[in-house]
């Protein structure tokens, strides 16, 4: 039986600020819908959502023609990359905002987290947060009080229990929010990214409630998440949306594939940085300009993985230095770091590193290298971070040796990222 | 045949509704919820304040002093032989509920838009919540009124209790919870956009203080198209009426108060089908 059908559904969405045009906007559309009987004129234009493209159109669409089914008690991922169409499409589901064609039809309660603790008010207690959310969420008062025990337990937050809510850590606040959530008993559960807060041992504890209420309990969930581990342990079936369109559906672990391989067409040899590649705020006294690869990008085992970054030093005090290289998979987890001693900074304003990792023992996979430029130092300097940089360069391992390129035939997701290719064996 | 399977799915969402589909039986079933909105606003109101509830009670009496001074003393205007504390608590208690419920409706989605942009529930509880926990304040000035009239009558003031009229005081404060409700969601509706219309609205209440008999007695307008005027105001009937009831003095018509019930009537239904049509997409506009 299907629970929760998408027909031909799209979003419309007009960009920038309400401006002056956008009293006329209306009232030519309230014109030709209202007295001319005809179609909204501005749903004829408007273009696909290619976020980095500046478009012609202030109109774009959100979601595209957007068809599917989920069956009930599936455990569905839809996963994408930021501003793909994910979140609206979950909006929609939730009815936070209406679609601007189509239908969608569902079957049983829905509960959607699109945030956790959605509700709370800073001056009550946690025990009035989880009546007030639990009854945002759609529950009875009745149905709270029953497993208010329950609640408070799962959150871990006992003691604080009737502490105003603006004294909690904003990890305490996650948890008690998630704790309600996950004590609703809806059919159709939708989830967003909920799972990126926390601390591990309440992730692992979240993952862990929401394989159970996907297996045991056979409820129908949607979950957007850009953690592809999580997608795959804890989905069915998977859907990928790029550009408000759906470009695949199938099982959970061929979505994700198709998703990283699509990112592959995105490969570098050469990045200067810029403001995407930065998360955090930093001092840049060292700053990395640019980074590129020198060994090929499809690298064999016993090859060395090679780089060559450029520095510029904005700070001339600095003297010391430390160069770490991260490896990343593309399931977006660290898989190891290289720390190096400390270095002089050369007498320049600009400089270069070159680095040359020998033994990397990676898997057959693909990988993506993101860098700091630092002082790592226990004894004298102690820890600090100049630059640090994401996402710079990308690589894949996929040869068993340099001479004949022989490709690695098998290699199993449940044999992890490490390749230890050699060992000393005695059999007695 | 095709009804049978529409009705299998519990919910369609679709682009456009019809205009009268509101469904009150929804706000029903989310009946919980409003009664914890309506909490969470009285305790959040005097959280962390010394005086507390007390503030319900200094607000009216300031104005009610301020009226005195300006209306009683300096303009002399008529109370109809009414103690003036007694007759400007009258007037303001009323007036006070009916533009605190319209002030803080009107904010409904603008104010509210983080939660509603997360979760779906009858955004309608919000603005119910909101006159359900006016009635708090409205009640604590009513018995601050009832304090002071009791305070006057034994000192043998010329006041006295219509009971017939007093016998209609719940009918009153629906009215009045109607009627700001009615605007508030209007006013909140059409501002989602362009947000003109509330820094319009919160001056017109201003003003509509003064067009309404609360500082003085409507006997004080002689008959013609003044008095005609004040009386298409339909707090004009309401205030009157509450002041008849209480105070003895005041101009209590049946005519009067049926067209104030009518007026709200209208405003609420037209009030809810707006506010139902512009909820559903608010949150791409807000």
């Amino acid at each position: 039986m299907k629970a929760i059908e998408f027909d031909n559904i799209s979003k419309q969405y007009r960009l920038g600020l309400v401006s002056t045009r956008t009293l006329s906007h209306d009232l030519n559309r309230w014109w030709a819908m209202n007295v001319l009987h005809k179609e909204d004129p501005y749903l004829k234009i408007g273009e696909t959502n290619v976020r980095s493209h500046k478009g012609l159109s202030e109109y774009v669409w959100a979601l595209k023609d957007i068809n599917f089914s989920v069956e009930q008690g599936d455990v569905v991922g839809i996963i994408g990359k930021n501003g793909a169409g994910k979140s609206t499409l979950l909006k929609l589901l939730s009815r936070v905002t209406t679609p601007t064609t189509g239908t969608i039809k569902v079957r049983g309660r829905i509960a959607s987290l699109l945030e956790v603790g959605t509700g709370f008010h800073p001056e009550m207690t946690g025990r009035e947060n989880i009546y007030m959310n639990g009854a945002i969420m759609g529950m009875t008062k009745a149905e709270i009080t029953r497993k208010l025990d329950e609640i408070v337990d799962f959150s871990g937050c006992e003691r604080y229990i009737d502490t105003p809510v603006k004294r909690y850590s904003s990890g305490m606040k996650v948890r008690l929010g998630f704790a309600v959530a996950a004590h609703l008993d809806p059919e159709i559960l939708v989830v967003d990214e909920v799972l990126a807060v926390g601390d591990a041992e309440f992730q692992k504890k979240a993952i862990g409630k929401m394989q159970d209420v996907s297996k045991g309990e056979g409820r129908t969930v949607l979950f957007v998440s850009h953690n592809m581990s999580a997608v795959k342990s804890l989905c069915k079936s998977g859907i990928l949306i790029e550009n408000g369109e759906i470009v695949f559906s199938g099982d959970a672990a061929n979505t994700v594939r198709e998703y990283l391989d699509s990112k592959t067409s995105h490969f570098s040899t050469f990045t200067i940085t810029d403001a995407k590649n930065r998360l955090y705020n930093v001092t840049k006294d060292l700053e990395i300009i640019s980074a590129r690869m020198l060994s090929p990008i499809e690298l064999a085992q016993d090859e060395p993985i090679q780089v060559e970054l450029n520095i510029k030093r904005n700070l001339q005090s600095i003297k010391k230095f430390t160069i770490e290289m991260m490896i990343d998979n593309f399931e977006e987890q660290r898989i190891g770091s290289y720390i190096s001693p400390v270095y002089t900074v050369p007498d320049k304003d600009t400089f270069r590193i070159t680095m040359l990792v020998p033994n990397h023992n990676l898997a057959r996979g693909k990988y993506c290298l993101n860098f700091n430029i630092g002082l790592k130092d226990e004894n004298e300097y102690g820890f600090r971070d100049y630059d640090m940089v994401y996402n710079m360069l990308n690589f894949e391992v996929k040869y068993i040796d340099k001479k004949t390129k022989r490709p690695i035939q098998v290699w199993r997701d449940t044999w992890g990222t490490l390749h230890l290719r050699k060992a000393e064996i005695t059999i007695e | 045949m095709k009804r049978k399977t529409e009705a299998d799915w519990s919910l369609i969402i679709k682009p456009h509704q019809k205009l009268w589909s509101v469904d009150l039986g929804e706000i029903w079933r989310y009946r919980d919820l409003i009664q914890l909105f309506v909490k969470r606003n009285i305790i959040v109101q005097y959280k962390q304040t010394i005086l507390g509830p007390l503030w319900y009670v200094i607000q009216p009496v300031l104005t009610v002093i301020m009226n005195m001074v300006v209306f009683g003393g300096i303009a002399k205007m008529s109370t109809d032989g009414v103690p003036q504390p007694l007759f400007y608590m009258a007037g303001n208690v009323c007036w006070l509920y009916f533009a605190n419920c319209l002030n803080q409706t009107s904010n409904t989605f603008v104010a509210n838009q983080n939660m509603f942009g997360k979760v779906y529930f009858p955004r309608m509880a919000i603005p119910i919540a909101t006159v359900l926990s006016n009635l708090f304040r409205f009640g604590i000035q009513l018995a601050l009124f009832i304090i002071i009239w009791i305070w006057f009558a034994a000192r043998g003031a010329n006041v006295s209790i219509n009971v017939s009229a007093l016998v209609l005081l719940p009918v009153f404060i629906v009215m009045l919870a109607g009627l700001g409700l009615g605007f508030g969601i209007l006013v909140s509706s059409m501002t989602t956009k362009y947000r003109d219309l509330r820094i319009l609205f919160t001056f017109i209440v201003q003003l509509w203080m003064y067009a309404t008999p609360i500082v003085y007695p409507i006997s004080m307008v002689s008959e013609g198209t003044l008095r005609t005027l004040m009386l298409a105001n339909p707090m004009t009937s309401i205030i009157e009426a509450f002041k008849y009831a209480t105070l003895g003095q005041g101009y209590f018509s049946w005519g009067a108060l049926g067209y104030s019930f009518a007026f709200m009537s209208i405003l609420l239904v037209i009030g809810v089908v707006v506010f139902n049509k512009v909820q559903r997409s608010f949150m791409d506009t807000v």
